[in-house]
């Protein structure tokens, strides 16, 4: 027996009430977790961004489309190294619940423009070379199980032909990964031409372009050459850098830091008030046992130290149960196909973020109820029957 | 021969509310000697339990002094009479006061947590001192499996595992029966003549004072000496 027995049976004493206090810091630490996770996932799609990379897209929304000729003529303007385009396609596999993220790109320069893509060179030529070849993602292609040769129809939630179908068969020639595993593989693309010679209307008409600068010192110079150009045209553009636009694109959803770090602001302060409280109660509970300990020769120091470590072994055991089950709800929410975000994983950073706060959810949760225990008067506490 | 244990001085405690003072005893003084057996008695409220605690540390006087072996410990720090407590007092109460969490073994365990003893030697210890209660066959049950008797001995042994000089018990058999009682009084009389400890008991019962050696009568701030026992 040691100082910790002690500890951890006074923890223990009362087992409803420390598995409820367990569970509750255990969802505190699940939540900071996973939205840690997702917080890191949004900031690493944005930070590995090029910084010469801009998007071009229609002004009034960037759903809205543009017409082809844009793409022409924005490949001379000053200081635009080089350009493609792509569409939106809403995808879908044999049903509609089925959602597949994919686009009708110019595939030769979406592929020069997204040089982070990676794919075998054979399966790069045969993607060129087919006009029905589509590139894959790998985690889709692992999620359908697809594989190069096979091929599928896939089905277009917005888009129809003028045959009135809505299915365009493909042949999976290329399957891409990323250089990088925090950029998603999870959405494929199709030739433009596939796509927009059967459409039955809108045709000739593209999603957003996606220009290079080379250099980020160009991107204001390009942004305004290029705006200016549509500028007072049926069709304006608004072109910003595309870590710009994914934030803007992720800023749909809100403020997504502040709404993450409110809503586990919120947890713990919520839980850090029971369990504080019910420290305090479960101290008061045994103020004879202490006076006791003291009576005993326990010094004060000591006693105190013993409640500390208590709530501290407390908010450890939920926190790190917290932790453990952030980690398999990532991978849950990682096998979510509509989420296209990069993996979901706690970083060592996030680890030791979630260690400070334990021992920081302890100290403040175990402090008043040791600075109690420590202060008991041994001969009063004694007295009372 | 007599070899002084402890000795008080003009001794008095008083507790002020307010306005009014209470004035337990005033210019109380006595000694003990080593190896004495006293029970004190008298009528509640007389201050029996407030000497008992000026005696183990755990309550200092409003004046007068405390010595014990030559130290004078009304004076000490609180951590310094911690430590002296941990090693010269074994104190019994009448509600035993044992840790529900822990089991029997470990309840008389628990004073040698402030010692630098191995793991084997605090094995030994605890075994041993079970065995003086005649309680080993239960080290392993928790507190509440215990009867009151068997609670009372397990609290001896946690007093006396330390190996202290002194045994200060606040009524240790208020709660037992008179079989039950006669028990637990007879291991403390054994601690006093066998092992040499020095034992002073707080009791109301006439049947539980005739164990000791000596009997006091507190009563309204005085000691009076009521002979020797049997
Ligand atoms: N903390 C305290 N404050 C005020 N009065 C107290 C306090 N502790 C004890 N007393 C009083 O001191 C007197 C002696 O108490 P105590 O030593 O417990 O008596 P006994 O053990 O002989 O019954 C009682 O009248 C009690 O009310
Ligand atoms: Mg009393």
């Amino acid at each position: 027996m040691n100082d910790l027995t002690l500890v951890r049976k006074s923890l223990f004493r009362k087992k409803t009430r420390a598995i409820l206090l367990i569970v509750s810091i255990m969802t505190a630490f699940l939540i900071f977790g996973v939205l840690s996770s997702v917080d890191r996932a949004f900031n690493a799609l944005i930070e590995q961004t090029p910084a010469d990379r801009l998007i071009t897209s229609n002004k009034i929304h960037f759903t809205l489309s543009m017409p082809i000729a844009y793409y022409n003529r924005v490949q001379t303007a000053e200081g635009v190294q080089d350009v493609t385009h792509a569409s939106w396609f809403m995808g879908y596999y044999q049903e509609e619940v089925n959602f597949v993220q994919a686009y009708a790109v110019e595939m030769k320069s979406y592929l020069r423009v997204y040089s982070e893509l990676v794919m075998p060179e054979e399966q790069r030529q045969a993607l060129l070379a087919g006009r029905t070849c589509i590139a894959v993602g790998a985690d889709l292609a692992e999620q359908y199980d697809w594989s190069v040769g096979d091929r599928f129809p896939l089905g277009s939630a917005i888009w129809s032909k003028a045959d009135g179908s809505r299915i365009w068969d493909v042949d999976v020639c290329a399957i891409f990964t990323t250089q990088s595993r925090d950029n998603p593989t999870t959405y494929l693309m199709l030739h433009y031409d596939y796509y927009n010679e059967s459409l039955a209307f809108n045709r000739d008409q593209l999603g957003w372009m996606v220009l290079l600068t080379g250099d980020p010192g160009n991107n204001d110079a390009v942004i305004a050459a290029v705006d200016g150009q549509f500028a007072n045209s049926r069709t304006e553009t608004e072109t910003t850098t595309e870590a710009a636009f994914s934030q803007a694109f992720l800023g749909q959803f809100g403020n997504i830091g502040l709404i993450l770090s409110s809503v586990a602001g919120a947890a713990f302060a919520a839980i850090l008030m029971i369990v504080g409280t019910t420290m305090v109660m479960a101290v008061h509970e045994r103020v004879r046992e202490m006076a006791v300990m003291k009576t005993l020769g326990f010094p004060a120091p000591r006693i105190f130290a013993h409640v500390l470590a208590e709530s501290v072994l407390l908010s450890l055991t939920g926190g790190i149960l917290g932790l453990a089950l952030a980690v398999g709800m990532n991978a849950m929410i990682s096998q979510i196909p509509a989420i296209s975000l990069p993996a979901l994983r706690l970083t060592p950073l996030t680890m030791i973020q979630a260690f400070a706060i334990m021992i920081g959810f302890g100290v403040l949760t175990g402090l008043a109820p040791a600075i109690n225990a420590m202060r008991i008067n041994t001969v009063t506490a004694l007295g009372k029957e | 021969m007599t070899d002084t244990l402890y000795e008080l001085t003009d001794l008095s405690k008083c507790y002020t509310r307010g306005r009014e003072s209470l004035v337990i005893f005033e210019e109380l003084s006595m000694t003990i000697e080593r190896g004495d057996f006293i029970a004190i008695m008298g009528p509640s409220g007389s201050g029996k339990t407030t000497l008992l605690n000026l005696l183990g540390g755990i309550d200092r006087p409003s004046g007068g002094q405390v010595v014990c072996d030559g130290l004078r410990i009304d004076t000490l720090s609180q951590s310094r009479l911690a430590r002296w407590r941990a090693s010269h007092i074994g104190f019994i109460f009448q509600f035993y006061n044992l840790m529900p969490t822990l089991n029997a073994a470990q309840n008389v365990e628990l004073p040698l947590l402030l010692t630098r003893l191995s793991n084997k030697e605090r094995k030994r210890r605890v075994k041993t001192a079970l065995d003086v209660v005649k309680l080993n066959e239960r080290a392993k049950h928790r507190t509440r499996q215990l009867s009151g008797g068997q609670q009372q001995r397990v609290a001896i042994a946690r007093a006396l595992v330390a190996d202290p000089d002194v045994l200060l018990c606040d009524e240790p058999t208020g709660d037992l029966d008179r079989t039950t009682a006669d028990e637990i009084l007879q291991t403390l009389q054994l601690l006093n003549k066998q092992l040499g400890k020095t034992v002073v008991m707080v009791t109301h019962d006439p049947a539980a004072a005739k164990y000791a050696k000596r009997k006091l009568h507190l009563d309204k701030g005085r000691f009076v000496e009521q002979g020797e026992a049997s």
